[in-house]
């Protein structure tokens, strides 16, 4: 059974120096008086349009392998294949930012109002994370207001197209998940609309299972590297 | 030539109403429009290039000098047609079929259209052979693809494999660009180049039509 959810706007406020990061401006700088009015203004933009939503479909171990299985281009070995398989509880999952946020940052372009584009653009791509997170919260609720008590327990989220999940595995995602319930769909290229959106599976268990040496094919070849700022929020002031 | 100077200080700041009173200005003077273009609005445009390379400022700070550009280019381009300036060259830009990502295009776009070239954008989707037939019709010298998705990556050789086909690969050069490509991929589909970011493409562009 699927939970549709809307997210709270103040639950996935965009961090500012992640919004930064994506303008290529370092975390620290001294903003100027334009970049502020700038940053402001897109602020205001984003809490005008945005409209996050959720789906959550918890899915049982086999009934996922065959999701992730996809269209069968997934490497050999994965770390999504090898954290799901220690995981006590998966589920597949999506949100989105909604429509009229993607067509605010395209008429911001088509308008020449290109910096304001650029920054609403990257201040999205911030907030569909943080909604992300959101779903990763909600699942763990979910799970702890059933029972479960596993110690250091935690949920992360882990999407197509990255950690050796081959995009093409957003088919099969998207036939067992249903999204259209939240607006979602998938065009021929496994790319979602609206694009400001987040999708993939929610896997759950101690917090060591999702630790993996970022040592598989994919690994190399990764130039994110997002895994390990996750893990290090799981595991901060913790020893390794 | 003091107006130029200003106008050129305008494009600088960003300063998109005084960069379109300035242009204004300069036409009332009798400045011929290719000078107002180079001295002025170019000009501003690379010294803002310039900056952003040793990273005095940032890309939103080159994004509002654009949009300062862009209004006084509102006013120069009726001038510009008249006379029949040229621009560097004529470059169609598009995110291949499949990719609605258009965000990298869109400041590649800006920014080549800040160094002087003429830029059709095609959007987003585009199939390889609109992009073929419009570089045709329209006599570009460059066709810039992106992509974001590593699905539609594939569209770009598609693209290269048509021009080839139709006797153009020689006329029409081919740059590529977008998060999963890299140079080792445009080797492979034999794209003509290969740009990391929108400043990069500019040189790259600049490169292929030899104008660097």
């Amino acid at each position: 059974m699927s939970d549709v959810f809307t997210v709270a706007p103040e639950e996935m406020s965009p961090e500012r120096d992640a919004v930064l990061a994506l303008l290529g401006i370092p975390a620290g700088t001294l903003l100027g008086d334009r970049i502020e009015r700038l940053y402001t203004h897109a602020t205001g933009v984003l809490g005008e349009t945005i409209a996050p939503r959720g789906v959550i479909a918890e899915i049982e171990g086999e009934a996922f392998d065959a999701v992730y299985a996809g269209d069968g281009k997934n490497a050999a070995e994965t770390p999504v294949a090898l954290v799901s398989h220690r995981a006590e509880f998966r589920a597949l999952f999506a949100v989105t930012l909604g429509e009229p946020l993607s067509r605010a940052v395209a008429e911001c372009f088509t308008g020449a109002d290109f910096a304001l584009g650029y920054t609403l653009d990257a201040m999205a791509s911030v907030a569909a994370d943080a909604a992300a997170a959101v779903a990763e919260r909600r699942f763990a609720g979910t799970l702890r207001e059933r029972g479960w008590a596993t110690a250091d327990g935690a949920v992360l989220r882990y999407s197509p197209g990255y950690c050796g999940w081959d995009i093409t595995g957003q088919r099969r995602l998207f036939a067992a998940l249903q999204p259209g319930a939240i607006g979602l769909t998938l065009n021929d290229s496994c790319l979602m609309q609206p694009l400001k959106s987040v999708s993939g599976v929610l896997l759950a268990g101690p917090r060591t299972i999702h630790r993996f040496p970022p040592t598989f094919d994919c690994c190399a070849r990764c130039a994110e590297r997002t895994c390990r700022d996750r893990l290090a929020t799981l595991f901060a002031g913790a020893a390794h | 030539m003091p107006p130029l100077t200003d106008l050129a200080d305008a494009v600088i700041r960003g300063d998109h109403p005084q960069a379109g009173a300035l242009t204004r200005e300069a036409i009332r003077l009798a400045i011929e429009p290719k000078t107002i273009l180079d001295d002025g609005l170019i000009a501003g445009m690379t010294v803002v290039g310039d900056r952003f390379r040793v990273h005095e400022i940032f890309l939103p700070d080159v994004l509002l000098a654009a949009k300062a550009m862009y209004a006084g280019m509102d006013e120069l381009r009726p001038l510009l047609i008249r006379d029949g300036v040229p621009s560097l060259g004529k470059v169609v830009i598009g995110s291949v079929k499949g990719d609605l990502h258009d965000i990298g295009k869109n400041l590649v776009g800006i920014m080549l259209k800040g160094a002087g070239f003429d830029v059709i954008d095609l959007g987003h989707d585009v199939a390889p052979e609109a992009m073929v037939r419009t570089a045709k019709e329209q006599g570009a010298a460059v066709i810039g693809m992106s992509a974001l998705l590593t699905t539609t990556m594939p569209v770009m050789g598609e693209v290269v494999s048509r021009l080839k086909a139709e006797g153009m690969g020689g006329t029409v050069r081919t740059v590529v660009g977008g998060a999963p490509v890299s140079e080792a991929f445009a080797r492979e589909i034999g794209a003509d180049a290969y740009g990391f970011d929108a400043g990069n493409a500019v040189d790259v562009v600049k490169t292929l039509v030899g104008r660097r």
